[in-house]
């Protein structure tokens, strides 16, 4: 399984050995899409994708002390926003470069070998998820809950369910980021070769999806009942606009991200949002919003990206791009190493850290846990992920050694690699 | 946030409990569901059930709810019936009739669609309708349901009654199968357009969860924890009734 985070480093040794060469080359090959060169690392993206990580995670446990960390209680938007912009910005930058390198079939092609990736490790989650729903459909009949506990009805038809578990129609909470990650995936040929054609066509096109999805109340309807919780028609806009900024986009608007406008707006509109976020949690604040504008405001709706929450994570990124250049001499430091690292390992830690709430679920109800046992369950569960991510670092990392002391075949042969 | 919090007062508690030995035997009889006075109050007014307590006519309040209205579908000691007794306690001298509508397995959509005739027969003065529910568990567009319960309390309205909405019950073995917040968004939203009080019933539960009133985890098969769960959210709602009716505690005499 090797992780887009991965390739886009270069740590692939031959890769790396062969870019200097290859460079004059997607250089001459007339473009709108500009690369940066290969080794110029953007930290910056690993670091927040293994923060965005950390704090879905979080935010999948039930509330507790963590909880108040993680963005979503401080403005609009969460870390959802955070993964899919930075999967935009990862997969434009690696598959943008086959694409220039390796031409339209077989960059298409790795890029549906991902999504599928991407896919079976949703049927392992869910897998897990059918056997922790059935464990407590059978073991646990409180009549307080007897209307909750009709969730589980689906058990009685496991065929249907099965199958459209499979289809991605069927998707129990909190396991909605990979499907739409599969779309956007299956997306992104499409999605590059209009960029290399007009990038800031593409870019409008994308827009203009995501107001038509607006418009004409456009969405993917799920099983039994129901639309997908994140819709893709929607997400697409950041997963687009990472993918412009990743092929030039960014660099063009690096004017407008250093202007004082565009700060003072940012800021400004982040005070705004912490401010009704905090009306949520403190209700004596509620009566200070006029009334107008909260019936404009709510609900800010999740489904469809509200262009709300699409402001709030383009004021947080203007401003994080600003404040942390990429020479930033902290982001070597070993203190954001397990950061680093699960950023690296996106796929793997995300689909970990699903695991890891549903079972962190599975022991607070066991063992009836009070908030320390609920905090000692989530700092195992980040220390968890990040020693996995290490693990698989240091396996890719000895893996490439021998592979270039010439038994690179064996993966191959053993039908891996 | 909040649990961390409480540590202290109940590490005080537990010491003034060890030094008035007496008094604990007192506190155990009686259900203790404290509720932070933030939940209980409203901006919004409950202007007919005030009318009605201050010219003295009798307060007829309609539940209308799925399932979680009632303790496994029977209304025997569920939170509609403790709410009468709560408010009988606080107004003994107006007559309060509850009747309780259960649509079990209904959507909000459905159920709107059988109000007219509802409030046809029935002329309440304050309708409390619980909904959201079977809308999360069957995933329903966010967007149909707030448009659903949008036409629901404007029917109520209509109809001449207050109203007060009411959202999902905090249930954390089924967190991760049912989502509710987008159908709690929505309920709150309508609130808010149609300056209707909101009871949180499951902010409220989650709260008595954490500081250890209830164990809400708990795998228990008997109906005895339901039914304090129940009789501690029929007190709440008749407090929560009181604050938005601007009731003082002179009418409670």
């Amino acid at each position: 399984m090797a992780s887009v985070a991965d390739q886009v480093s270069g740590i692939s040794v031959p890769a790396a050995a062969d870019a200097p060469a290859r460079a004059p080359a997607a250089a001459v090959a007339s473009s709108s899409i500009t690369l940066p060169a290969v080794g110029e690392r953007e930290l910056r993206l690993d670091l927040f994708r293994g923060l965005a990580l950390w704090l879905i995670f979080i935010d999948h446990l039930p509330t507790s002390l963590l909880t108040w960390l993680t963005l979503r209680n401080y403005g609009f938007s969460d870390a959802t926003e955070i993964f899919i912009f930075i999967s935009g910005y990862t997969a434009a930058f690696v598959y943008g470069r086959a694409l220039l390198e390796q031409g339209f079939v077989v960059s298409a092609a790795r890029i549906l070998r991902r999504a599928w990736q991407i896919y079976v490790a949703h049927v392992f989650l869910f897998t897990i998820f059918l056997a922790e729903i059935s464990y407590v459909a059978t073991h646990f009949e409180n009549p307080l809950y007897s209307e909750e506990m009709g969730i589980m009805d689906f058990l009685k038809q496991p065929d249907v369910t099965i199958v459209q578990a499979l289809l991605l129609r069927f998707r129990p909470v909190n396991m909605d980021v990979l499907p739409l990650y599969i779309v956007l995936m299956l997306a992104l040929p499409l999605i590059l070769v209009s960029m290399r054609w007009r990038a800031d066509l593409t870019l409008a096109l994308s827009v203009l999806l995501y107001a038509a999805t607006w418009e004409f109340d456009l969405y993917f309807s799920s099983y039994p009942s129901g639309v997908w919780m994140f819709n893709p028609l929607a997400w697409q806009l950041l997963f687009v606009f990472g993918a412009w900024c990743a092929l030039g986009g960014a660099r063009r608007m690096s004017r407008i991200l250093s202007s004082n406008i565009t700060l003072w707006v940012s800021i400004v509109y982040l005070i705004f949002a912490f401010f009704v976020t905090l009306t949520w949690y403190v209700p004596q604040l509620g009566h200070v919003l006029p009334r107008r504008l909260e019936q404009w405001m709510y609900p800010i709706d999740k489904t469809d990206l509200d262009v709300l929450r699409f402001a709030h994570f383009l004021a947080l990124a203007a401003i994080t791009v600003r404040f942390l250049p990429n020479d930033w001499p902290g982001l070597k430091s070993p203190w954001l190493k397990p950061l680093m690292l699960c950023g690296q390992h996106s796929l793997e830690i995300f689909c970990l850290g699903v695991f890891l709430a549903f079972a962190g679920h599975f022991i607070l109800a066991e063992v009836a846990g009070g908030a320390a046992l609920h905090a000692l369950i989530s700092l195992c569960g980040i220390v968890i992920m990040s020693s996995v991510a290490w693990l698989i670092s240091w396996y890719k990392h000895s893996a490439d050694k021998s592979a270039r002391k010439g038994a690179r075949g064996n993966a191959d042969l053993a039908g891996g690699g | 946030m909040r649990s961390g919090l409480t540590f202290g007062p109940a590490l005080g508690l537990a010491l003034l409990a060890l030094v008035a030995g007496a008094s604990v035997v007192r506190a155990e009889e009686v259900e203790t569901c404290p509720v932070p006075a933030s939940m209980l109050s409203t901006e919004s007014r409950l202007s007919k059930v005030a009318d009605a307590v201050n010219d003295g006519r009798a307060l007829d309040i309609l539940v209308i709810g799925s399932r979680s209205s009632s303790i496994g579908g029977s209304q025997d000691g569920a939170y509609p019936a403790r709410l009468q007794a709560a408010l009988k306690d606080k107004l003994p001298q107006l007559a309060v009739n509850i009747s309780v509508e259960l649509q079990p397995k209904q959507t909000a959509e459905e159920t709107v669609s059988g109000f007219v005739k509802l409030l046809e027969t029935k002329k309440p003065t304050l309708v409390i309708w619980q909904t959201g529910t079977v809308d999360a568990m069957r995933s329903v567009d966010p967007d149909d349901f707030h448009a659903a319960v949008d036409q629901g309390v404007t029917a109520l309205q209509n109809a001449g009654a207050d109203v007060i909405l009411m959202n999902l019950q905090y249930s954390p073995r089924t967190e991760t199968m049912i989502s509710g917040s987008p159908y709690m968004d929505n309920i709150r939203a309508v609130a808010q357009e149609h300056d209707v009080p909101l009871f949180d019933r499951f902010s409220i539960m989650r709260q008595w969860n954490e500081q250890g009133d209830f164990d809400l985890f708990s795998a228990v098969h008997g109906p005895e924890l339901a039914r304090r769960v129940h009789d501690c959210i029929g007190r709440a709602l008749s407090n929560f009734i009181f604050d938005a009716a601007h009731l003082g505690p002179a009418q409670q005499n």
